[in-house]
């Protein structure tokens, strides 16, 4: 991220209770947090997709989510009020203070297992800035309405593919069957409301999850419908603890490649 | 320059005329990805806001990662500058989201004879249930063939999709709807 130094974010209304406006700035952390990760693991990508076509529409999604990112970043620079910048939340948190779910934090594995990780994200991400554009939070609001046109789009690509290797050969079938099998338990936790999500929802700032559930879920039975693919029958426990700052130890790997510049030479810039 | 001593009525004349100016000016201003087409072809320029000496450019991104955003506002300091403008603050506002629909017709033109297919009008996002769905139908910039083919809905840039034309075999970008 460079330092837009000529570009300033719109100044923002905020009238909420320091309280409020605490877990306002977790929530947009962990949803930049989110972003952030999956963004990064996608342009690990970059010159190494299976075909040109999909190298360019990895590169594509990334550069989205990492627009995503800065919004969010700034914004909850300017909740935190403590003087930190998006640079400083992106480069200089620890692991344990990342906020992600544990699912966008997974490496890339084969392409299908990309494919797969990006739909179950996808599935999620479209239909919480879908409800998040109408939140009273105008800054939250702005960014999902900002998003979610792109979000569309890559929710149509993963779902697609989805369809094409569970429908394709033999070999990428087995390859879904795969991705599927380790990935689909991380999924749970996106919806699983943290207490400061659940405090938000309260108040009606974020979305309630299990008022997005059935068209997450209608969606998802479509996509493997046409995929000929039966839905994961998988032990119901939910690999957790992400959004609680408990990661796995790919997180680790990943910042210290992502925070390197930074944390060797501080303050670098351009 | 602005009289400190005139009256508020001048004021608000000498604004006017400078807000005029600017936008003027704006015009020169360019995409550096799509050197045909000014800011204002684009739409992304949403007010500007004089006060006093104190101008103010809300201009709204194309795409959240669009990469040029930063150039443009660099762009935008530097010919204001040239004309003196010195207190000058550019926003970005995200909401309401920038469409194609408001790119200028004069924008549609120079895009197709650069050869770039222009926004086909209502095609935007949201149809994410149409999977596999049939792609919207854009004419070749170079041939005019309707003969075309969706390549990849990613393509060089955040803002365009990969078509090639089935006539004269050539690949051409697409400034998709947003």
């Amino acid at each position: 991220m460079d330092h837009p130094a000529d570009l300033q974010p719109a100044p923002a209304a905020i009238a909420h209770a320091p309280t409020v406006r605490q877990q306002l700035f977790e929530f947009v952390l962990q949803l930049a947090d989110t972003s952030l990760v999956l963004g990064h693991r996608l342009s690990e990508w970059c010159g190494h997709g299976p075909v040109l076509e999909q190298d360019l529409a990895m590169a594509n999604i990334a550069l989205d989510l990492l627009g995503e990112t800065r919004s969010l970043y700034q914004y909850a620079a300017e909740l935190e009020g403590q003087g930190r910048t998006e640079d400083d939340l992106a480069y200089l948190r620890p692991a344990t203070a990342y906020r992600n779910p544990l699912l966008v934090e997974q490496p890339n594995g084969d392409f299908a297992h990309t494919v797969v990780r990006q739909f179950l994200f996808d599935n999620f991400h479209y239909h919480l800035l879908l409800a998040l554009k109408t939140s009273p939070d105008a800054p939250l609001a702005a960014i999902a309405e900002k998003s979610v046109k792109e979000a569309a789009y890559h929710l149509k690509w993963s779902s697609e593919w989805i369809i094409r290797l569970g429908d394709g050969t033999a070999e990428s079938r087995q390859r879904l069957d795969k991705a599927l099998a380790t990935l689909w338990r991380y999924a749970a936790e996106l919806t699983m409301p943290t207490a400061t999500e659940a405090a938000l929802q309260d108040l009606g700032l974020v979305p309630d999850y299990r008022g997005m559930k059935p068209a997450m879920d209608a969606h998802t039975a479509r996509v493997l419908a046409e995929a000929t693919v039966p839905a994961p029958q998988i032990a119901p426990f939910a690999q957790k603890g992400g959004k609680a700052g408990q990661h796995s130890e790919h997180l680790g790997y990943l910042l210290a490649e992502l925070q390197y510049m930074q944390r060797t030479y501080p303050g670098l810039t351009w | 320059m602005i009289n400190p001593t005139a009256s508020s009525q001048e004021l608000t004349a000498n604004s006017c005329e400078l807000t005029a100016k600017i936008w003027q000016l704006l015009e020169e201003v360019t995409d550096p990805e799509v050197p045909v087409l000014s800011i204002l072809d684009l739409g992304i320029v949403r007010t500007v806001k004089v006060e006093g000496e104190q101008v103010t450019v809300t201009i709204t991104p194309t795409y959240s990662g669009c990469p040029a955003m930063n150039t443009i506002a660099t762009d935008i300091r530097l010919r204001l500058l040239a004309e003196g403008i010195t207190q000058l603050t550019v926003h970005n506002q995200l909401s309401p989201a920038w469409t194609t629909d408001w790119m200028s017709a004069a924008g549609r033109a120079k895009l197709t004879a650069y050869g770039i297919a222009p926004p086909v009008d209502g095609t935007a996002t949201g149809h994410v249930l149409n999977l596999f769905g049939k792609a919207t139908a854009v004419a070749c910039p170079l041939c005019g063939s309707a003969h075309t083919q969706l390549v990849n809905q990613f393509g060089s840039t955040a803002c365009k999709a990969l078509y090639q034309c089935q006539d004269c075999r050539e690949p051409f970008d697409y400034f998709k709807c947003h």
